[in-house]
């Protein structure tokens, strides 16, 4: 059933994938000083959010980015998705540079950003009738209902998203993004705001489905427990203002992965460990400079 | 009313135990027949002007409008259905006009921020104005009472629903268009599938304020245009001193106003999925 989702653009059970080459990107957003804004005192500084982050990625490798709140992930999976475009640098997909949004990058947002007045068969027909206009209705429905039934949603094909709980609208997010058959997957904390236990059994459902596709897929997280069980590289971003790629760590866990035996390897304590001395230090320095800044302001 | 009655019957000792819309129901009775009475003894007792029909001469009237509402004894003798339907038939063709213009113009200047604050001053200034203050205009340059009352009904449509649509176009959730760009939509089809129905709510919520100043208007244009329809009827009955019919007339133009305004907040519901505005 996944095999034949899968081969409208391939033919293997592996989906295509492509090398991912982010090159010496930064973003810079720049402020406001005009004169309007200046007399309104509303002028802003120039705010250099990433500052030379290169990063290769392998086909097929699932990779987390970790970092403390501000630091710039979103920004940067948002260049990946070309949603938004880098002041400097480059990123290549299978060596071609990338300008702009493409089906090649299927995207998950964290707010679902379903379409309310489709049902959860139409937000995903309109995303593969988008991409692949060609195709019959008959076969887009059926692509649809493959990914539906992928993602554990069969029986709730008419319903709206307004009907649907958190979990359950991530889903049909998943489901979307996966039913182009993007090469690349890009997640911006995609269970942020999912309750501890669907976010547990949607990690648990992305593992199943990551073992079935194997897509290349960048996932943003707050959570070390997700990037473990998830990744095969973790990538650990630095504090803003010109935040950088402090540490890339390799997952070595064997695959499949289940979430109960995961910590009963050798490895799983210390990685553990070392990420959450990396967040805490960047988490308190940054709570540091705001207690200077306000200190700095009042005086 | 009835599962009210049997505890009390069953419990004489218990209080009436009322729910909110029982209360406000029973209140609501109250002050009708305050109002009623008042105006019974005061009409009786010569309190008002001479003009003034007592409470039940006017529901006397009142209902024989109401229980024979077809009649038609030729043009100034017909019965309130016609009055309401010809006033019905004007507004909903000018409405549909104004809507017509409206929604294409909204859906332009919210894509497009040039034309916005190109049109911009135009919309500033025309919107304030009274529809009525264009009437001896219409009368000038179509010179035909009928074609003037739909102008006038058409230029009052425009400015909510244009105002409307024009908000909602410009502010379709970004990540909907975010999703569509991903996706490599064009430019025809993120409009159709994506911005028109994300902004129908809007829309709508335009078109139930037009379509209810529009109502409105419909009276006085009447008034001044003269020939038929309910508002003509209003001045006729007061030009023959009829104040009986002519209070008839404000209830049934109260009345479809609001079943013109439910319709449109059916309509708001049925295109909102859940989103509030
Ligand atoms: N459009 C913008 N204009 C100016 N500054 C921005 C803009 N978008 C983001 N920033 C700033 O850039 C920095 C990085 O933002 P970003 O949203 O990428 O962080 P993040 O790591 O995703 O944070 P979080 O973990 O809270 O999601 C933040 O300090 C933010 O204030
Ligand atoms: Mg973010």
């Amino acid at each position: 059933m996944i095999t034949s989702a899968i081969s409208l653009s391939g033919t293997a059970t592996m989906s295509a994938s492509a090398h991912l080459s982010i090159h010496q990107v930064s973003k810079v957003y720049f402020g406001k000083r005009d004169w309007l804004s200046r007399a309104t005192r509303k002028a802003t500084l120039d705010y250099v959010a990433l500052e030379d982050i290169n990063l290769e990625i392998e086909p097929n490798t699932f990779v987390s980015i970790i970092g403390p709140s501000g630091c710039g992930k979103s920004t940067l999976l948002n260049i990946i998705a070309g949603l938004s475009q880098p002041t400097t640098g480059t990123v290549m997909i299978g060596g071609v540079p990338i300008s702009s949004p493409g089906p090649d990058r299927g995207v998950v947002f964290q707010n679902y950003a379903l379409m309310p007045w489709m049902t959860v068969l139409e937000n995903i027909r309109f995303a593969i009738a988008t991409v692949h206009p060609k195709l019959s209705a008959a076969r887009q429905t059926a692509i649809a209902q493959e990914y539906i039934e992928l993602v554990g949603l069969r029986g709730a094909e008419q319903r709206h998203p307004h009907e649907l709980s958190g979990g359950m609208k991530q889903r049909v997010g998943i489901a979307r993004a996966l039913a182009i058959d993007p090469q690349i997957l890009l997640m911006d904390e995609p269970f942020g705001a999912l309750d501890a236990l669907t976010r547990g059994f949607l990690q648990d459902e992305v593992e199943r489905i990551w073992e079935q596709q194997r897509k290349t897929v960048i996932l943003i997280t707050h959570s070390i427990e997700e990037a473990l069980l998830l990744s095969d590289k973790i990538v650990m971003m630095t504090r803003g203002p010109e935040a950088k790629i402090a540490k890339i760590l390799d997952v070595p866990f064997p695959r499949p992965r289940h979430r109960e035996s995961l910590d009963q390897h050798p490895a799983y304590h210390s990685l553990k460990a070392e990420m959450e001395l990396h967040l805490s230090r960047e988490t308190r320095a940054v709570e540091e400079s705001r207690i200077r800044r306000t200190v700095a302001v009042e005086s | 009313m009835n599962n009210s009655a049997i505890p009390v019957a069953a419990m004489p000792a218990k209080k009436f135990n009322l729910n909110t819309n029982q209360k406000a129901f029973l209140l609501f009775l109250l002050i009708l027949g305050m109002v009623l009475l008042v105006w019974e003894v005061g009409a009786r007792m010569g309190w008002f002007s001479q003009l003034m029909p007592s409470a039940s001469a006017t529901l006397k009237d009142f209902w024989w409008w109401i229980s024979n509402p077809f009649f038609d004894y030729g043009p100034n003798d017909r019965g309130i259905g016609w009055l309401l339907l010809t006033s019905l038939r004007r507004v909903l063709l000018g409405f549909a006009i104004g809507s017509a213009i409206a929604i294409p113009l909204g859906i332009l200047i919210g894509l497009s921020e040039v034309v916005s604050r190109a049109v911009d001053p135009f919309i500033q200034i025309l919107k304030p104005v009274s529809p009525l203050a264009w009437l001896p205009l219409g009368l000038g340059l179509l010179k035909n009472s009928e074609s003037t009352a739909l102008f006038v009904i058409a230029i009052t449509s425009i400015w909510p629903t244009l105002i409307n649509t024009k908000f909602g176009v410009s502010h379709v959730d970004q990540s909907y268009l975010d999703v569509t760009r991903t996706l490599g939509a064009s430019r025809w089809r993120t409009l159709t599938k994506v911005i028109l129905p994300a902004a129908a709510p809007y829309i709508v919520s335009g078109l139930r304020i037009s379509i209810g100043i529009a109502w409105l208007v419909i009276v006085a244009a009447e008034i001044l245009v003269g020939g038929s329809g309910i508002g003509y009827f209003v001045w006729n009955e007061w030009n023959n001193l009829k104040i009986t019919s002519i209070i008839t007339a404000i209830l049934v133009i109260g009345v479809m106003g609001l079943l013109l305004d439910r319709l449109f907040g059916l309509l708001q519901t049925w295109v909102s999925f859940g989103q509030r505005l």
